[in-house]
């Protein structure tokens, strides 16, 4: 009653929802980061005097802060920050597309399964049991030995390991939601099934949808990475952090900071959104109150 | 049992256990803001009295109950004034001896007494546990006691329930139980809040009855807190009107219902439905709308006749029968069924409101769904206009339901949070085709209007709207494709009685405007007396008793018709205890087993259009 009463003044679901984020710092400063990290892959490679594939032999292993090379050169003498910056490029597309493929599909199967249940639910279900059971990294690396590598392929391959944690919470909100009331009053003034399910359910299920799709960019992130640095995935010239990666192992010992800035940067990237995720799960549920 | 007129005023004579004085509790709303919910209410409870705080929701009559208790979370609330329990101040003792009041002193039930249990404890053990705690008992006496208070609540088989968990026991069963928890510690006061609310009347009637003994047995005083002005003439001996977070009047109760001063009181006198008020009536009657601040009324006007008589009715039910089979073990075999409606058959009239009454359980709501096709049912036939409903499908039958809708109890639920209401309403237009974007905004606002909004509410949504405005945009709703049949599934049941009188004076004047027939599908007989034409009373699942509305209430023939009557609480204190025979029966369960076949039943006709079910011996005694 205590809370009932208190509700007289009502906030919006969605200003609710901006309190709930504020108050969360860690998702705060992951969805700065990531903010600088679009912006900087963006237009950073404008502001730079080098070409990231362009290459100088007789600046090669520069290290960072030497001259004009803000984080040193390659084995090549290509600037480090300008290929960072390219590959940030490749790696958050990547990431990106990805979650919006995995999203639809995974929307859309879990949508079908939730909404009919049954037999049709089943097969949709279980099918996707059978894909997750694959363990993912060998599963995208054996796609990835059959089909031409780059980056549509490289997307395609992410996304299609993705979508079954999508299915599977969409599935289940739909399940519960298709028998509420305004779902049973939709049905009576005479909507039809595609209509009920992607105007009426799924919108209410965007909550537990987003928070999946934050966290599903993070792991595409990682993926790439993953793949490309196992050889199967962007080739050079072309930058990705996991190639970048790659070809730092070999130097290592002489040139650290050639593995240490795709490395930060993908961590820093991975981390950013998990909190962002972490923070959006917590805003978006209407359950948590705010103190 | 009687509580006459003058106990009051004997009992104010002596020291009162409860006094609360400038009582004033407030919220804080964000950073540095407080607003005032309850705001200087005063009131005394003697020994043995019965004081009723009533008010419609919002009021803050829950809130007074948990400052009294001080329940109130230190960071969001504040509470000032004076509680003074046998002669000590609530609000200014130390938490830990604040904690022995409670449970001790005072004892608490609520609306909902399931979340109040512990679901994997036996009921045995969570009452045993209580005594043990409360009043240091050995663990054998502590069941000894037990089952002596099972026995005193008056639960049938105290010794073999003592081992059954709480899932085991219906909603009534279960608030007894919470009742002999409360009595555990033989409290000198106990707060009810909304104790009967979730309950079905003839189970509301057991507990307000078995109340009242246990107030005579063990001489405790009742804070009783409730919107229903029935249950207050039932069972209060002063009364509280609460209103905005002010008691706006106090008085003994006979005197509030018989010369109300405050406005507010007369107004929700007024929009309470009294059985039996419209004897001599064959229409619906609107109710009278009296303004809660000048007090002034208008006088209410039987409306005028919509039901059509010359055609073929609008609606005929025929043989509907709807079972839901129960699948257990690992193979999903039906192991029983339940009967949720059997052979139901009715007809309705365009202009017509036929109710379907019954308590819960009893399959009104699946018959209300059954006929959209929203539940498929397993036989019969529904005629709409002469088409089949239930031989239709996907298209055909999309088509069909435009010509009938759907209202539910809970508005809210049935509006989609994320769409702003003019969205919704549009919705049944954009989703059969029958308006471009622009015309169904046109249409929108036409029918805000009609349903008492204002136009410009279209942008709004769901969560900035009170309970009786959500409920008029779902009637919009339904209203939008031109329906000819309405079925309200308890569609004004959880609104406050003010708002339900006002959605029900809608409702009356949209069918007088439009023609529309209502199925209106309640539990609440003092509404249905108020706003049908007929009535057909069910129970198990079987329509016992149909026929027009004064024949069924005035002439009653089946003995659950007449239980169903008997139970309804009377808001008038003068007539308390004079008709009173309430057993303690649980309501039966429709559930029977796979083979189970139905007996065949008798009708017989006592007057014209008033049939009722012959019944057996399961009623005889």
């Amino acid at each position: 009653m205590a809370t009932a009463a208190l509700s007289t003044v009502q906030l919006a679901p969605g200003q609710a929802a901006w309190r709930r984020f504020r108050r969360h710092r860690l998702a705060l400063a992951g969805g700065v980061i990531i903010l600088v990290l679009v912006l900087g892959s963006a237009f950073g490679p404008y502001l730079l005097p080098f070409d990231d594939t362009y290459i100088d032999i007789m600046k090669r292993f520069a290290p960072p802060l030497s001259g004009a090379h803000i984080l040193g050169t390659d084995e090549l003498g290509r600037d480090v920050l300008a290929r960072l910056m390219m590959g940030a490029r490749v790696s958050l597309s990547i990431g990106f597309v990805a979650m919006m493929i995995a999203m639809a599909v995974g929307i859309v199967v879990g949508a079908f399964a939730g909404f009919y249940g049954g037999l049709i639910g089943a097969i949709l279900m279980r099918l996707v049991d059978a894909v997750l059971c694959f363990p993912t990294i060998f599963l995208l690396l054996a796609l990835a030995a059959l089909t031409e590598p780059g980056l549509v392929t490289t997307t395609v391959l992410i996304a299609a390991t993705a979508w079954m944690a999508v299915a599977r919470v969409v599935e289940a909100q739909v399940r519960s939601l298709r028998e509420r009331e305004f779902a049973v009053a939709a049905l009576a003034f005479g909507s039809s099934n595609l209509r009920i399910m992607f105007r009426e359910l799924v919108p209410n299920a965007i909550a537990p949808i987003v928070v999946a799709a934050t966290l599903n960019v993070a792991k595409a992130i990682l993926l790439e990475s993953y793949v490309s640095y196992l050889g199967y995935g962007i080739q050079p010239p072309a930058a990705s952090w996991g190639n970048m990666l790659n070809n730092a192992q070999i130097y290592l010992t002489n040139a650290p900071w050639l593995a240490i800035a795709p490395g930060l940067a993908i961590t820093l990237a991975v981390t950013s959104f998990n909190f962002l995720g972490d923070g959006l799960r917590d805003a978006l549920d209407p359950r948590m109150n705010i103190p | 049992m009687s509580t006459g007129a003058t106990k009051p005023e004997q009992l104010v004579a002596e020291a009162p256990v409860l006094s609360v004085s400038g009582l004033t509790t407030s919220f804080m709303l964000d950073e540095r803001r407080w607003i005032p919910v309850v705001r200087n209410v005063s009131f005394d409870l003697a020994p043995r009295e019965t004081v009723a705080i009533v008010g419609e929701s919002g009021s803050g009559k829950s809130v007074t109950a948990l400052s009294i208790m001080r329940l109130i979370p230190k960071e969001i609330g504040r509470v000032e004034g004076r509680v003074t329990l046998a002669g000590r101040d609530l609000l200014t003792l130390p938490e830990a001896s604040m904690k022995d009041i409670r449970g001790n002193d005072v004892a608490m039930i609520f609306q909902e007494p399931m979340t109040s249990l512990n679901p994997v404890l036996t009921i045995g053990f969570q009452i045993a546990e209580a005594l043990i705690q409360h009043r240091g008992l050995s663990r054998a006496a502590a069941e000894a006691e037990t089952i002596r208070l099972l026995d005193r609540v008056r639960i049938p088989a105290a010794r073999s329930r003592f081992h059954e968990h709480p899932h085991r026991f219906s909603g009534g069963m279960r608030q007894r139980v919470m009742i002999a928890m409360a009595l555990a510690c033989r409290p000198k006061l106990l707060i009810a809040d909304e104790p009967t609310t979730a309950l079905d009347v003839t189970i509301q009637a057991q507990i307000l009855e078995l109340l009242k003994e246990l107030q005579q047995e063990e001489g405790m005083s009742i804070l009783f807190i409730t919107h229903d002005m029935g249950v207050v003439a039932e069972i209060a001996d002063r009364t509280v009107v609460m209103y905005g977070g002010q008691a706006v009047e106090t008085d003994a109760t006979a005197r509030i219902f018989a010369t109300p001063s405050h406005p507010y009181t007369r107004a929700l006198l007024a929009a309470v439905p009294r059985l039996g008020s419209m004897d001599g009536c064959a229409r619906p009657m609107r109710f009278p709308i009296v303004d809660k601040v000048t007090g002034s009324s208008d006088e209410p006007a039987e409306t005028p006749d919509t039901v059509s008589t010359a055609e073929r009715p609008l609606l005929e039910v025929a043989g509907l029968t709807t079972r839901f089979p129960i699948r257990s073990g690992l193979f999903g075999k039906v192991s029983g069924r339940v009967h949720a409606v059997e052979n139901v058959s009715f007809t309705l009239r365009a202009g017509e409101t036929l109710a379907l009454v019954g308590e819960s359980g009893c399959g009104k709501s699946t018959t209300g769904r059954s006929i959209l096709k929203l539940t498929e049912p397993d036989s019969g036939t529904v005629l709409i206009d002469g088409q089949d409903v239930l031989a239709m499908n996907g298209r055909t039958l999309r088509d069909v339901r435009k010509h009938m809708q759907i209202i539910f109890q809970d508005p809210f639920a049935s509006l989609n949070p994320r769409m702003s209401v003019g969205t919704a309403i549009a919705a049944p237009l954009l989703a059969n085709g029958l308006a471009s974007a622009s015309q169904a905004r046109d249409k929108v606002a036409d029918l805000l209007v009609r349903v008492g909004l204002a136009a410009d509410m279209a942008a709004r949504f769901p969560h900035e709207f009170s309970g009786g405005q959500r409920q008029r945009i779902c009637i919009a709703r339904a209203l939008a494709l031109g329906p000819k049949l309405i079925v309200a599934d308890e569609a004004v049941s959880a609104l406050d009685v003010s708002v339900k009188a006002q959605v029900v004076n809608l409702m009356l004047d949209l069918q007088a405007g439009m023609g529309l027939a209502y199925l209106f599908i309640s539990h609440d007989i003092a509404v249905v007396e108020r706003m049908s034409h007929r009535v057909a009373v069910m129970y198990l699942g079987e329509i016992v008793e149909i026929g027009p509305r004064a024949s069924v209430f005035g002439n009653p023939q089946h003995p659950y018709t007449k239980k169903l009557m008997v139970a309804v609480p009377v808001p008038d204190p003068s007539r308390r205890g004079t008709r009173r025979d309430v057993s303690n029966d649980e309501i039966r369960s429709p559930v029977r087993a796979p083979d189970y076949q139905p007996p065949v039943r008798q009708y017989r006709e006592v007057s014209p259009g008033h049939v009722v079910q012959v019944w057996g011996e399961e009623w005889s005694g």
